[in-house]
């Protein structure tokens, strides 16, 4: 249940700030950080938590555009960084970028109330 | 807590975010800044455009004065509606930046020397180049000009600003274009000065090449000594056949250029080694263009049909966008430049208009004589001037600012001084002298054509346009056709700025300008056509020195004007597949004088088997045919055989023989004089020694093409659509199109047709165009490149000309953007 809270509140709480395009691209790594100190859990749960919220939210993010585009733009992207061509390894990496962003950023707070 | 892990784990967070924030290092180049580049709500992904996005809108904006409506057809052209004039131009302005917002910045940071600001050190020299060419100078004093001459231009170069920063301020950070992210910079406001710098880059383009040729041509005078560089570098061109017919006659000149008494001494004969420093972008050779007008006699409707296609540089985003502009003063259809208001080529309601290159030489060179090195004074019909001064900061992303102190001469600025140089110029002081230079600028010309309803006012139009030089087509809907070649132009004696000029007097300097109507024109001939594809403008009777023939291909024009002769009954259809046209005129008169000094005994069989195909060949440069191949290559290497001896021990850049050269000697005289290999001191070559070395030469390459499959034409050519940073992700490669420099498709590997268009004059427009692009520039966009198998199949969208009334329920328009006043 914890889990499951945690990993809701911290993905919804990195789109809210990420709506806020003014602000740089991290600020996500507070909430992480914030959600994870106030749910309270083991380290590794804490970074798989936070890295799992924003790895979906990130993935579901890109999807969501990627299909609209029908690809046009990743399978470009996907050439110049480079990863093949593939979209769909693109959508990966992104999602793999923000999760780990988010994952360390919760697992530095679970420290802070452990025992 | 657990105070170790903690601060291990934060340093990991803390140090993932800043290594994700930064842009990193690789091997050519650097990455985006990661995190931000791709993270969904800021980066990349938002410029993923919806294949389905509705462009419909409804835009409040200060500084209109009415209502616009902008309606979207399908190819995604704006038709723009106004009440007047400046609120079309704002909204052009607003469209441009919502569509090509990047590539208007880029080009003019091109031009005005500000790479450094966003790529880094690595751009320095280009940027420069261009500083120290004058290209911000041209533009200060272009603007400069229009405020002070024409304050109804500045009025709408100011509207369309207006518009491209009412865009630019609507942008939220993540709607920035994906370059901008992908370079990790911002978009800043646009101003009119940029405008002007852009009409620079336009005549860099088309008149720059002169920057570098003047000094390679100096360098093969001053290796081959004058009178073998007058053979090499001929001025003569038998096969010419000019844009204005021979035997059409001139006037006698008003005047009379005063050639210099000493040229034989100081300026044609001197052999000493001097000068070169060599221009990091030179702008390519084949910077022409096509351009014809049928008259009402030769065409099926009984009206006449304009034709255009400038063969520019071929780039994503494309240097041309669509539009219509209407207000109650104009109603114009054609192609603008990103960046500068109104339409370049196109077409209104009575009159429609085409250009391409004119090719002469605008631009020389001087050898000044400085006091010291400090520039301040400089020596001047026999005394010591004191030179003007001109700082360039060139800003250097992540380093000090680069400054350029220009001195200014009585020619223009000192480009090459002892600061500015390259490792062969030897410290020379070169000034330069351009007539992009000259207070002067195209946009009264260009607004005035949008305007135009008559011969009369296209020729007061063109009357006003001073650089870059170009061949102006014209056809009205009453069944006038002409053309003019037009800008100023130098009264210049024979060779006169060909090589660097001594600039310590007056002796040297330009005396005036060709009188307007001394410029070549022709109107309404007998043969029923007019038409120009950058050739010399007129034969030998004209009574000015039209410059270095270097600048003058010859074939195009032959092949035009020989098939616009036999046509009759002509509709938009032939003029399409006449633009398509790919045969080879230079072909089919080379070939002949090849084949004849073929001895068959002496091939082996690979070399017969390509001679077979040579001999076979249609002479078309179409996509799928060898011989095209074979005839290329056997060519490029007689040139190498017959040339490199010559050049061989050249220690400076020159610039190689013309191909018509080459040719037109083997034509005259099959013991043409560079023919011997003056390497082999006991043997005397032959023609046919030479034909059969570049066989030989040419054999191992056809090979290889063959083994890859790649021998025939198109796979050979290559020709490719390149985004402008040169990234092929972002390119349009390997295109399905034929074409040579030679033919009337000019399609090159990175050069050809850049817009294409035919318009039939009759009471309904009938018109036809396309160019390799599309109107977005957002390479995440459906629009972004949707035009380039339709140009390279050849095939050409109807465009779309509409009457308001008309437009809301036309079946081709998609969209309408409303603009109202804020």
């Amino acid at each position: 249940m914890k889990t499951i809270a945690s990993i809701v509140l911290t993905a919804l709480l990195a789109f809210v700030f990420g709506l806020f395009t003014q602000l740089p691209w991290w600020c996500f790594a507070i909430s992480s950080f914030i959600v994870a100190l106030a749910i309270q859990q083991s380290p590794l749960k804490s970074f798989l938590s936070g890295f799992a919220s924003v790895w979906i939210l990130w993935v579901a993010l890109a999807l969501f555009k990627d299909i609209a585009n029908q690809h046009i733009l990743s399978t470009k992207v996907a050439q110049i960084l480079p990863l093949g061509g593939s979209y769909l390894v693109l959508i990966l990496v992104t999602g793999l970028v923000g999760g780990l962003v988010s994952g360390f950023a919760a697992l530095t707070a679970s420290y802070i109330r452990i025992k | 807590m657990k105070i170790i892990p903690f601060v291990l784990s934060a340093i990991c967070t803390v140090g993932l975010v800043i290594v994700l924030n930064s842009q990193l290092k690789t091997g050519s180049g650097k990455t985006p800044r990661l995190g931000y580049f791709l993270s969904p709500q800021h980066g990349f992904w938002q410029n993923a455009e919806s294949v389905h996005k509705n462009y419909n809108d409804d835009i409040k904006l200060e500084g209109l004065a009415g209502k616009v409506e902008v309606y979207l057809d399908d190819r995604l052209v704006p038709h723009i509606y106004a009440d007047e004039d400046n609120d079309a131009y704002y909204v052009q302005g607003y469209l441009h930046a919502k569509f090509r917002l990047w590539q208007m910045e880029f080009q003019t940071h091109v031009a005005g020397g500000r790479l450094s600001e966003i790529v880094g050190e690595d751009r320095v020299s280009t940027d420069q180049y261009f500083r120290r060419l004058g290209m911000v100078y041209g533009a200060e004093r272009s603007e400069a000009f229009v405020a002070a001459n024409h304050p109804e231009m500045k009025t709408a170069i100011d509207a369309y600003a207006k518009g491209v920063n009412a865009y630019i301020k609507s942008l939220k950070p993540e709607e920035i274009p994906f370059e901008y992210k992908l370079l990790n910079y911002k978009p800043e406001a646009w101003t009119a000065h940029k405008t002007y710098l852009f009409q620079m880059f336009m005549a860099y383009d088309l008149t720059g090449r002169s920057a570098a040729t003047d000094l390679r041509m100096t360098n093969a005078r001053n290796y081959f000594g004058y009178n073998d560089f007058d053979k090499l570098y001929t001025n003569a061109q038998d096969s010419l056949d000019p844009i204005i017919p021979r035997g059409t006659g001139f006037a006698p000149p008003t005047l009379t250029p005063k050639t210099p008494l000493d040229i034989d001494s100081a300026y044609l004969h001197k052999k000493n080694l001097i000068s070169t420093a060599i221009a990091p972008i030179i702008p390519n050779k084949g910077n022409g263009s096509n351009n014809w007008v049928v008259a009402g006699t030769k065409t099926a409707s009984g009206r006449p049909i304009l034709c255009n296609d400038p063969h520019l540089g071929l780039n994503l985003p494309s240097l041309w966008y669509e539009v219509q502009i209407s207000t109650p003063t104009h109603q114009t259809y054609g192609a603008s430049f990103p960046g500068s208001p109104a339409v370049i080529i196109g077409f209104n309601d009575s009159i429609a208009w085409g250009v391409t290159n004119a090719g002469r030489d605008v631009l020389d060179f001087y050898d000044m004589k400085f006091r010291d090195s400090t520039l301040q004074e400089y020596w001047y019909n026999g005394a010591w001037v004191k030179a003007g001064q001109r700082i360039e900061r060139i800003k250097v992303k992540g380093k000090p600012d680069q400054v350029e102190r220009i001195a200014l001469t009585v020619f223009g600025p000192v480009m090459y001084d002892h600061q500015y140089k390259n490792t062969s110029s030897g410290g020379k002081i070169l000034a330069i002298k351009w007539t992009a230079h000259d207070s002067s600028s195209s946009f009264p010309t260009i607004y005035q054509l949008n305007h135009a309803n008559n011969y009369n006012d296209y020729l007061n139009a063109i009357s006003l346009w001073k650089s870059p030089g170009q061949n102006f087509a014209f056809a009205s809907k009453t069944g006038d056709i002409a053309i003019k070649q037009q800008s100023n132009f130098i009264a210049r004696w024979q060779r006169q700025g060909d090589f660097i000029m001594p600039g310590i007097d007056s002796s040297y300097a330009w005396q005036s300008y060709i009188p307007t109507e001394e410029n070549p024109m022709i109107k309404n001939p007998e043969r029923g056509f007019v038409s120009s594809a950058n050739q010399k403008v007129t034969d030998e009777t004209y009574p000015y020195y039209l410059g270095a023939a270097n600048n003058f291909p010859v074939y195009r024009g032959v092949i035009i004007n020989r098939k616009l002769a036999a046509m009759q009954q002509i509709q938009p259809i032939h003029m399409q597949q006449l633009q398509m046209y790919n045969h080879n005129v230079f072909a089919e008169m080379a070939i002949p004088v090849l084949l004849k000094q073929v001895d068959n005994t002496k091939l082996n069989p690979d070399e017969m088997k390509y001679m077979g195909m040579l001999k076979n060949w249609n002479l078309m440069n179409d996509y799928h045919e060898n011989g095209a191949t074979v005839f290329n290559e056997i060519w490029d290497s007689l040139e190498a055989v017959v040339w490199s001896d010559e050049f061989a021990n050249a220690k400076m850049p020159l610039e190689w023989p013309e191909e018509n050269t080459l040719l037109e000697s083997m034509l005259r005289d099959s013991n043409c004089i560079f023919v011997d290999d003056i390497r082999t001191q006991n043997k005397k070559e032959t023609l046919a020694d030479a034909v059969l070395a570049a066989i030989r030469k040419a054999t191992p390459v056809l090979l290889k093409a063959e083994q890859s499959s790649q021998l025939n034409w198109g796979a050979f050519k290559d020709t490719k659509v390149s985004h402008l940073l040169k990234i092929p992700a972002l390119s349009r490669l390997h295109l399905p199109i034929g074409g040579s420099e030679h033919a009337i498709n000019a399609t090159t590997q990175i050069h050809g047709p850049s817009w294409r268009m035919v318009v039939q004059m009759t009471d309904q427009i009938e018109a036809y165009g396309v160019y390799p692009g599309g109107q977005s520039g957002h390479p995440g966009s459906k629009y972004y490149d949707d035009f380039v198998n339709y140009w390279a199949e050849g095939k050409y969208y109807r465009l779309l000309f509409l009457n308001l009334k008309d437009a809301p329920t036309h079946k081709r328009i998609k969209w309408l953007i409303s603009f109202t006043k804020a």
